[in-house]
């Protein structure tokens, strides 16, 4: 495979010419926030907006998970431009993130938290307010594992496991706007829905949205 | 003279018998009766009826037909009478005893009326036509042109205007590169907001190794107030189709389709109609004007979601999925529908193909600015004294667009802002007025040409509440895939509402400013891209009346309910009517023992009706901001 030269953070590294930025990144220990991000993704949906890196001849911050490396690409992962959308995309999500890690299964294993130490952010949402919305009931009617949509970030991992990797069809994106969320096709109970309890969609959650139980 | 080739003979006989066929209707008087959406709104369907019915009972012989919309929304319904031997002349405001006296003293009796004459539409010696009015010193329509002068129902009216006369040629006597060519040196920009070069884009698909390709026309028009793709489909809708067969030669795509929003009922029977008149006649389909060209074209009925005018969110919805947008690359022009090659173009850009055709680049290029030419089509709403269509040159100021097409303010109001470009544009004050308008400088104040709405505000529109409206129109209508626009607008209008309740911190300014900045900088589409355009430039230019709500409580257009006071001024009420008693819904205004009136704050809604039901002779009903000066006002009052 062709392979292509490129420098991220003043390192030189070699990677496969078409591979996305983040990858190449994230396989040589260089760790760049991400949430929404799945390899075999044709199209990267894109949507968490915190993989942002700063390329040499762009003018903007642009999403690494989407970006195909280049020969002689010149990365930098940390400048004030992409902290700045960094820390106010994170302080977004958290806004609308039912906090109460103590008490989370995720504790400890989480991608925001991990996200809050790499880039020294605290688990708050900093200068917003906490929305605060009424979420529907946590479905635990599969008896196999729970979905908690307070903790939602609407990464997208769970839908792609479900859809695109066993191929089952439980569940999915619905809704627009502030009430875009991940539900069965008509808001069903997941045991009412035809999910197999694969628990691949459990796997892939990088919060505590979806849980063992 | 050199020889017509065979699509242009092909078309030569269309053209023959589309004349042979209105010869007749230059006997007998006509009369135009505008009935795109908004005249029918205003009325002109019974109008038409009225001329009917009256034209049967006076034994008359005029033929009434329906044409789209001629701009002039503010005059609405509209009627033209064109009767041989007088110039046609356009009347406003059409009423069934106008319609009694038109038919009686016009086409009965020869008196034109002209105590209710609009305009005329041909220079005479009588009566004054458009270009003699400050508006027409200042319009110039080119795609507009024909709109409401011709039958949108019939192909032969477009036909003898010269209609289809440039794909003929095209077909005939260029190739595509050449065609591809004129578009360039058009320097032909898209019109749906962006102002991407045409050429450019068509170019990019023409050179795909990919032979399947297509040609969308976006018609979704989702910005609210705007409504000019609409009126130019119900209007003249084979100017567009005309645009879009040449583009699909250039482009070598077999199939395109029009995406127009089900909103559009009118719209998309009027292009319905349209597309099959143009398939009978050789015009659409296989073997074009007889030659060797396939294009067809459907219509495509959009759900009228906003979002869905965004490019790749229109191919998903098109796809049968959700219309969401996509990350670019890979653009349309690679990757479009079905994974093909595809040009997306806005309504009113395919509208100038035929025009630049027909008359060449150099001729479009002498109207606009060097970077922008041709002209530019403004929707023109709020406190304007003349709102409708308006089309105007490229470079034309805001002063020029607002003060004489638009005739000033309404009600002798001061101008305050101008909000150019829609939900997405941006808010421009009275120091932008003599900013000649064109893409690139509208950019650089802040705002964007966008769908072309222009809303005027004056003194009594309140720029928090402002910034509010038009970010609960963009918020209310993210897809909510993205983090920034999805929560960040949320956030943005909720600390905008705590202002507008005198709830906000000067720390909140910051707060907002620096998340419009990276909503704007890091969210997925152009929706997000651009929703904070008001917030930003009310930020940049009424930065004071934000303050002003924030330190002093005070909303100095005295608009925010929490933020004002209704107050009876004791000096000037009459004590003897009672109209402010009456009209309160909550009874918040009593009659004092000195038979004053007055008002109980605690009850008080703060609805407006005693200022308005309070007769203009006394004018004692007034709002104070902040609120505590009614401490003031009652202290002296005692
Ligand atoms: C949220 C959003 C809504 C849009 N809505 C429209 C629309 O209603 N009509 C339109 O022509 N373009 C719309 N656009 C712009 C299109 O994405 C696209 O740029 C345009 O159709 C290209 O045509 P043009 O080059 O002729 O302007 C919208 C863009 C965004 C981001
Ligand atoms: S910017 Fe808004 S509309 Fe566009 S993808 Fe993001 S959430 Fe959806
Ligand atoms: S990982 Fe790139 S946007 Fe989510």
């Amino acid at each position: 495979m062709n392979k292509v030269k490129l420098f991220i953070d003043g390192r030189e590294l070699l990677a496969p010419a078409g591979e996305k930025l983040l990858w190449v990144a994230l396989e040589n220990d260089i760790y760049i926030p991400h949430l929404c991000a799945i390899r075999e993704e044709q199209r990267p949906s894109a949507c968490c907006r915190l993989c942002f890196v700063e390329v040499e001849g762009r003018k903007r911050p642009v999403t690494s998970c989407t970006l195909p490396v280049r020969e002689k690409m010149m990365v930098k992962t940390r400048t004030p431009a992409v902290d700045r959308l960094v820390r106010t995309a994170f302080e977004l999500l958290l806004s609308d993130h039912r906090l109460n890690c103590g008490k989370c299964p995720k504790n400890r294993a989480c991608a925001l938290q991990r996200i809050a130490r790499e880039r020294g952010l605290k688990l708050k949402p900093g200068r917003f307010k906490a929305l605060g919305r009424e979420f529907p009931p946590i479905d635990e009617s599969t008896g196999a594992f729970a979905f908690d949509r307070s903790r939602c970030v609407l990464c997208g991992q769970c839908v792609h496991a479900d859809q695109q990797v066993v191929k089952v069809g439980a569940i999915g994106f619905s809704r627009r706007g502030l009430d875009r969320c991940v539900s069965t096709f008509t808001g069903v109970k997941l045991a009412d829905s035809p999910c197999t309890r694969c628990l691949l969609c459990v796997e892939a959650c990088p919060v505590g949205a979806l849980y063992p139980l | 003279m050199r020889n017509l080739s065979a699509s242009e003979t092909a078309y030569r006989r269309l053209r023959q018998q589309a004349e042979a066929k209105l010869a007749p209707l230059k006997d007998k008087p006509l009369i135009w009766i505008g009935t795109a959406t908004c005249g029918k709104a205003a009325g002109a369907i019974e109008v038409r009826e009225a001329f009917k019915e009256e034209l049967a009972k006076k034994g008359v012989e005029a033929r009434v037909l329906e044409a789209g919309c001629m701009g002039h929304c503010y005059a609405e319904p509209l009627a033209v009478i064109a009767k041989p031997g007088f110039p046609a002349i356009c009347y406003g405001k059409v009423d069934e005893g106008l319609v009694k006296r038109l038919v009686d003293d016009f086409l009965l009796h020869d008196d034109p009326c002209y105590e209710f004459a609009l305009v005329a539409l041909e220079t005479n010696d009588f009566f004054p036509t458009f270009s003699d009015f400050p508006r027409g010193v200042y319009e110039e329509k080119i795609i507009l042109e024909d709109c409401g002068f011709i039958d949108p129902e019939d192909i032969d009216h477009y036909i003898a205007r010269d209609g289809y006369v440039a794909l003929a040629e095209v077909l005939g006597t260029k190739t595509p590169q050449q065609v591809l060519a004129e578009i360039k040196a058009a320097n032909l920009r898209g019109r749906g907001g962006a102002g991407f070069p045409a050429g450019v884009k068509w170019e990019a698909v023409a050179v795909q190794t990919e032979k399947t390709r297509y040609v969308i026309c976006n018609a979704d028009e989702g910005d609210p107030g705007a409504f000019m793709d609409r009126s130019i489909l119900e209007s003249n809708p084979h100017l567009v189709l005309e645009g879009m067969l040449i583009c699909a030669y250039a482009v070598a795509a077999q199939r395109g389709y029009l995406y127009i929003r089900s909103e559009y009922p009118q719209a998309i029977r009027r292009v319905r109609t349209a597309l099959e008149q143009a398939r009978q006649r050789g015009l659409l389909g296989s073997s074009i004007l007889g030659g060797n060209f396939n294009f067809d074209l459907g219509i495509f009925a959009g759900a009228g979601a906003f979002v869905c005018g965004e490019g790749t969110a229109l191919v998903n919805s098109m796809e049968g999925k959700l219309g969401l947008p996509e990350h670019r690359p890979p653009r349309l022009s690679t990757a479009g529908l079905r994974g093909k090659p595809t040009v997306l173009n806005n309504v009113k850009t395919f509208a100038y193909v035929p025009l630049i055709l027909r008359r060449g680049a150099d001729w479009f290029k002498q109207t606009g600015t060097p970077g922008s030419p041709g002209t530019a089509v403004f929707a023109m709403a709020g406190k304007v004294a003349n709102p409708g269509l308006a089309e105007v040159p490229m470079g034309t100021t805001l002063r020029q667009l607002i003060f004489e097409v638009g005739q000033g303010l309404a009600g002798g109001k001061q101008f305050k802002a101008v909000q150019i470009g829609g939900p997405s544009g941006g808010c421009l004050p009275e120091a932008a007025l003599d900013l000649p308008i064109d893409f690139d400088s509208l950019q650089e104040a802040g705002a964007i040409m966008g769908s072309g709405g222009v809303v005027v505000l004056d003194e009594d529109d309140c720029m928090v509440r402002i910034a509010h409206y038009f970010l609960k129109f963009t918020q209310h209508e993210s897809c909510g895939k993205c983090t920034f626009c999805r929560l960040g607008t949320k956030q943005m209008l909720d600390i905008l509402g705590a202002i507008t309740r005198g709830e906000g911190t000067l720390a909140d300014l910051e707060t907002l400013r620096e998340l419009a900045e990276d909503v704007k900088a890091g969210s997925l589409c152009n929706l997000g891209g651009t929703a904070p355009n008001p917030v930003l430039t009310t930020l940049k230019y009424f930065y004071d009346e934000y303050r002003a709500h924030i330190e002093g409580k005070c909303c100095p257009a005295l608009m925010c309910p929490d933020l004002i006071a209704y107050y009876i001024e004791p000096l000037k009420c009459s004590k003897l009517c009672s109209a402010c008693v009456g009209s309160c819904p909550v009874e918040a205004v009593y009659t004092r023992e000195d038979g004053l009136k007055a008002i109980d704050q605690e009850k008080c809604v703060k609805c407006d009706n005693c200022l308005k039901a309070c007769p203009v002779e006394y004018n004692a009903v007034v709002k104070l901001s902040p609120p505590s000066l009614l401490q003031e006002k009652e202290g002296r009052g005692r």
